[in-house]
């Protein structure tokens, strides 16, 4: 770009991990068959009571805990009116002037520069019905309606699409960290709406804000932004302004679009929601939930550099995701001896399955005390590396224990000189050409004698033995 | 403080009824913009005089009873069966409510 700057704010909505509602005891399994989930209180009946869900309470002082937000001593709830289908008591229950968390940020790395995204708020809201849409009518499903939904307004710090994208990854690594929210994008657990505005690069005023609706995937968060950052500045180059105005992406057209809304719309005429009493959080409570606070995902890291002296590269792979870290680290305690080799079989290994199977670590099939079993063997050269790899693709498909497996198959790897020493003999007799190859100075011949003893051993032979004895046998190459 | 609170601070502002009453989809006749613009008028009047009330030192809230904290535990249980949900819609499909077609 570089004739226009670009400010970009998000408002990052997502959805707790509580076993009911925020008002009711309604269930929140996503998936479950439509409005099987439903009562008076969330299908919004006249005279139905809200009662709030302590946990939600929790889940949204944890997640400002974990972003560095001060917490409201008071807080309470408001009646945000508007009419729409999805919110048939025609107001969604929300915070206005007082919600739970203030302040905060996220730190991002985009191209090497690291940036601090400043955080507005902290609000707990319920979340709407789900509206189907038919050709001659739409459906609408309630068992989303009450969901407790945390919305999360960013400071407009972000300068680039890419920046935004950051953000949104940084914000869902540490809500996931805090166990808050799977903050899964395919089931909705996260939705995003998108203040976006350009300005020429020698003013100081913001330009007139954009604002793009429900952006349902991270890709979608940039592509919705690198669309309106070109269509903005063609509309300034033209000499034409911006409107304010709300506008919709779609993914598919890979473009955003005008939603016309009537200007008033926007008056939700916030008040105090009568039905609700106010939440006054003792300081002793916040900073109990703050001494029991999970890791920082960048403390993970630094930790895993400096307690099991993994390289950077390693430490930055499986602090990820805190389900692998946790795998990692309850594999490691049972072997603590070596972090770099469980290092290596969780990052290659377990993590290829999990791409190529593309399930998370949840459903991986070989649990950490197993896979640690196996490390431990491969580690005390009762396997060797080739054997312990098809014995994890065994245990991967038929399940068992690695110690069971090499038992029952006999892959136990050969050290004993006397065996080996035999198939030695017998792959230089059999292979007298290449001995000789060898003898005359040919080094490559010596790594084919050393395939042949383990192909008559059957991959059991150590081969670090094997090669050892060759090269005895046949004088130095 | 809401617009709406802030609007009535203003000292004789007046409220545009045929707007609220938009905003509240009510349709309504000149006649009844003509007795409701009288009675807010002396409700926004009657606010007013509270205003001249002195609350220094006086802490606002939202809500007069002093309780707060109304919990209930994080435990699921049974709502409604879908037949009776949906059975008072004025209309529905086998598992949806049905409304006219939504357009954004």
């Amino acid at each position: 770009m570089g004739k226009y700057r670009t400010t970009i704010g998000l408002e990052v909505h997502v959805q707790l991990k509580t076993h009911s509602k925020m008002f009711c005891g309604c269930g929140t399994d996503f998936g479950a068959p439509p409005n099987t989930h439903v009562c008076p209180v969330c299908l919004g009946y006249p005279g139905a009571l809200p009662v709030m869900n302590r946990d939600a309470i929790r889940l949204t002082v944890i997640s400002g805990l974990m972003l560095g937000c001060r917490i409201n001593s008071y807080s309470k709830f408001d009646r945000k009116n508007y009419f729409y289908p999805d919110m048939p008591k025609n107001y969604q229950i929300t915070q206005y002037d007082l919600p739970l968390c203030l302040g905060g940020s996220v730190e991002i790395e985009v191209g090497g520069r690291v940036r601090t995204i400043g955080i507005t708020r902290i609000h707990l809201e319920e979340d709407v019905a789900k509206n189907l849409h038919y050709a001659t009518w739409s459906g609408i499903d309630f068992n989303r309606a009450g969901v407790p939904l945390m919305e999360i307004v960013s400071e407009p710090d972000l300068e680039s699409p890419e920046e935004a994208s950051a953000y949104l990854l940084a914000l869902r690594q540490i809500l996931t960290y805090a166990g808050v929210s799977d903050c899964n994008l395919e089931e909705g657990n996260m939705r995003c709406d998108a203040n976006c505005s350009l300005r020429p690069a020698d003013r100081v005023e913001l330009g007139t804000k954009v604002e793009i609706k429900n952006i349902n995937t991270v890709k979608g968060v940039q592509g919705a932004l690198e669309y309106e950052e070109i269509r903005q500045a063609e509309a300034l180059d033209g000499g034409r302004t911006i409107v304010q105005e709300t506008r919709r992406w779609d993914a598919d057209l890979g473009i955003t679009s005008s939603m016309r809304t009537k200007e008033d719309a926007h008056d939700y005429r916030y008040f105090p929601e009568p039905d609700l009493m106010p939440v006054a959080l003792p300081a002793e409570q916040v900073a109990a939930w703050k001494a029991a606070l999970p890791e920082l995902p960048q403390a993970r890291r630094e930790r895993f550099v400096a307690q099991y002296g993994l390289p950077e590269y390693d430490a930055r792979v499986l602090a990820a995701e805190r389900a692998v870290a946790d795998y990692f680290e309850a594999a490691l305690r049972l072997i603590p001896g070596s972090p770099k080799a469980v290092s290596n079989w969780v990052m290659t290994d377990v993590l290829r399955v999990l791409s190529e199977r593309t399930i998370d670590i949840g459903r991986f099939p070989i649990p950490a005390d197993a896979l640690a079993e196996l490390i431990g063997l491969a580690e005390k050269r009762v396997i060797n590396s080739n054997t312990a790899r098809d014995v994890f693709a065994l245990m991967l498909d038929e399940g068992g224990r690695a110690g069971d497996i090499v038992k029952t198959r006999g892959l136990a790897q050969v050290s004993d000189t006397a065996a080996i020493e035999k198939v030695v003999e017998q792959a230089i007799a059999e292979n007298a050409k290449s001995a000789e190859d060898f003898r005359q100075g040919k080094a490559a011949a010596l790594k084919f004698l050393v395939g042949q003893v383990m192909r008559l051993s059957k991959g059991k032979a150590n081969p670090q033995m094997a090669t050892e004895m060759l090269v005895a046998r046949l004088g130095k190459g | 403080m809401t617009q709406a609170y802030q609007d009535t601070q203003q000292a004789g502002a007046t409220i545009d009824v045929r707007y609220v009453a938009n905003l509240a989809r009510l349709n309504l006749t000149d006649a009844e913009v003509a007795t409701f613009q009288a009675q807010l008028s002396q409700i926004v009047a009657y606010v007013n005089e509270i205003r001249a009330l002195d609350v220094e030192g006086v802490e606002p809230t939202a809500h007069a009873a002093p309780v707060r904290n109304v919990f209930r535990d994080d435990v699921v249980v049974p709502g409604l069966e879908r037949e009776q949900a949906i059975a008072n819609a004025p209309e529905h499909s086998a598992d949806l409510f049905k409304v006219p077609t939504i357009v954004e």
